[in-house]
């Protein structure tokens, strides 16, 4: 679960990036989290992963109280969230398969898991026959995948993807939302941060907006509202 | 640490030493260069104070006795002597005895034919409880009614001393200087090194890695590149040093000198060197990598 209470968060230079933020998304949901550039919706991905800590309110991640979380517990919270970048992030001497290994290998798994985790994931993203390529190799949608998989392999409760078809055609973009659908049936939370609103409207999941550090709308409210 | 983990960190510490092969070689060389110089000072610095102690051990003080005194007026000055403070022993030699010693010493040469007994003066041969007071002790004896003179080895040992302290200085300020530019270099080359991986870091800590599991490679580096110099300096110094006895043993002026057999500082020498070159390796990975951590 993700749970954000009133959450500042001002930089140094004196910027306020968010104004005081509440938001809650339960265990197994989908989100989009949209908004201009500049608005804090990477600030919000920062918070969650630990790279920042909020000025004041309170975030939870995953049991993790990340306003007064132990610099040493930070790897341990990063193992329960698996977050996916617009540009791949992958490493383009290793393999494919390698490079969904090396996630488990340097979190300690044994060489046995990673043997049976590793052909299981990349046949989730449908890999499962470019093991042995090189992420250079492969189409900006196949890369993509891989990244999945890699955020997938050590099976974290929450997927974060950030701007994960920035790079990408409409139709490879429609595939990796399918594929974050897909996984998201399978019981992983998912929030996808994207510019993209076609593909928004097209998946209909809850849409939380936010704008100069403030949440503009939250479609699951609405829709409470509505009900209401 | 898990031991499953291990193999995997020690094999990417070694791949981080051949994959900048000039950075990891320039590293050693500068630790080889500056174990050798401090090791070189440092066996110096052992012989000199070998050698002063030697000196120290074997200084005695002549005391001659004024030629004018009866035998047993000469002779009842060594209760005078006996009662300083810091003397152990005086043995007298009388001036018949002083001749034939020196008469012998010089293998009964026939220039000394016509020297009498009575040229020379009665002595006695003081042994001291404490070396480092020989000068005062030197005083208190000149002072002694019916000595004329004395001759102390004092001014040799402290000769030797103060070059001694030189010594010492200067090796303690050649360590401190080369053991930075060490360390300097081997944090650069490990720098360097992760500078080239700093993908792999950012992904390693994006998937939960511990601060621990990314760091260690790099010490592994790190400690290698100074072991290794470590070693190949401790071999250089011992060649070079077996070279250079064998030298000097060969001229015979030098045979004055007397110098340590290199099995003598081996331990010593080679615990230092390991640990030098441990706390290089270390230390100087450990600094780069820190800020490299702060992701």
């Amino acid at each position: 679960m993700i749970q954000f209470t009133d959450v500042v968060k001002s930089y140094e230079q004196g910027n306020k990036a968010l104004n005081g933020v509440s938001m809650q998304i339960e265990d197994g949901e989908f989100c989009f989290l949209v908004g201009p550039s500049g608005s804090g919706k990477s600030t919000i991905i920062k918070l969650i992963t630990g790279e920042l800590r909020p000025t004041s309110g309170t975030v939870h991640v995953n049991g993790y109280s990340l306003e007064r979380i132990r610099r040493r517990e930070i790897p341990y919270l990063r193992r329960t969230v698996g977050v996916v970048f617009q540009d791949f992030r992958l490493i383009d001497k290793m393999t494919v398969y390698e490079n969904v290994a090396f996630a488990m290998r340097v979190v300690g798994a044994r060489e046995k898991e990673i043997k049976e985790r590793v052909p299981y994931v990349l046949e989730l993203v449908g890999l499962e026959n470019k093991q042995n390529r090189h992420p250079n190799e492969m189409s900006g949608g196949e890369q993509q995948r891989l990244a999945i998989a890699r955020a997938l392999v050590n099976n974290p409760s929450t997927i974060i993807a950030d701007e994960p078809t920035g790079n990408l055609d409409p139709e490879r973009s429609y595939e990796i939302m399918a594929l974050l659908q897909e996984i998201n049936n399978l019981g992983t939370t998912v929030l996808v941060v994207t510019h993209a609103q076609n593909l928004v409207e097209i998946f209909g999941k809850r849409v939380i907006s936010i704008d100069d550090g403030l949440i503009a709308s939250d479609s699951m409210e609405e829709n409470d509202d509505e009900a209401e | 640490m898990k031991l499953n983990n291990l193999g995997y960190l020690l094999k990417e510490g070694f791949r981080g030493i051949f994959l900048h092969g000039f950075m990891s070689f320039a590293a050693v060389c500068v630790t080889v260069a500056c174990l050798v110089i401090v090791g070189s000072f440092s066996i110096l610095a052992y012989n000199l104070d070998v050698m002063v102690q030697e000196l120290n051990q074997t200084s005695e003080i002549l005391v001659y006795v004024d030629s004018s005194l009866s035998d047993a007026e000469a002779r009842s000055i060594g209760t005078r002597i006996n009662l300083l403070d810091n003397v152990q022993q005086s043995t007298f030699i009388s001036r018949e005895e002083a001749l034939e010693d020196f008469v012998s010493d010089h293998d009964g040469d026939d220039a000394f034919d016509g020297v009498q007994a009575q040229d020379l003066r009665h002595r006695y041969v003081v042994t001291l409880e404490d070396n480092t007071k020989m000068k005062e002790t030197d005083e208190q004896l000149k002072d002694l009614p019916g000595v004329v003179k004395t001759n102390a080895a004092y001014a040799l040992a402290e000769g030797f001393s103060t070059i001694q302290n030189v010594l010492h200085m200067v090796s303690l300020a050649l360590i401190a200087v080369l053991l930075v530019v060490s360390l300097l270099i081997i944090s650069n080359t490990v720098k360097l090194a992760m500078y080239d991986r700093k993908d792999e870091i950012g992904i390693m800590k994006m998937v939960g890695a511990t601060n621990s599991f990314i760091r260690l490679p790099f010490v592994v580096e790190g400690f290698t590149l100074g072991m290794t110099g470590a070693l190949l300096a401790f071999g250089l110094e011992w060649v070079a040093y077996d070279a250079m006895l064998e030298k000097i043993s060969a001229v015979d002026a030098l045979q004055l000198f007397h110098f340590v057999d290199f099995q003598e500082v081996l331990l010593p020498m080679v615990t230092v060197f390991a640990a030098a070159g441990m706390f290089v390796g270390i230390v100087g990975s450990w600094t780069s990598i820190r800020k490299f951590m702060n992701v």
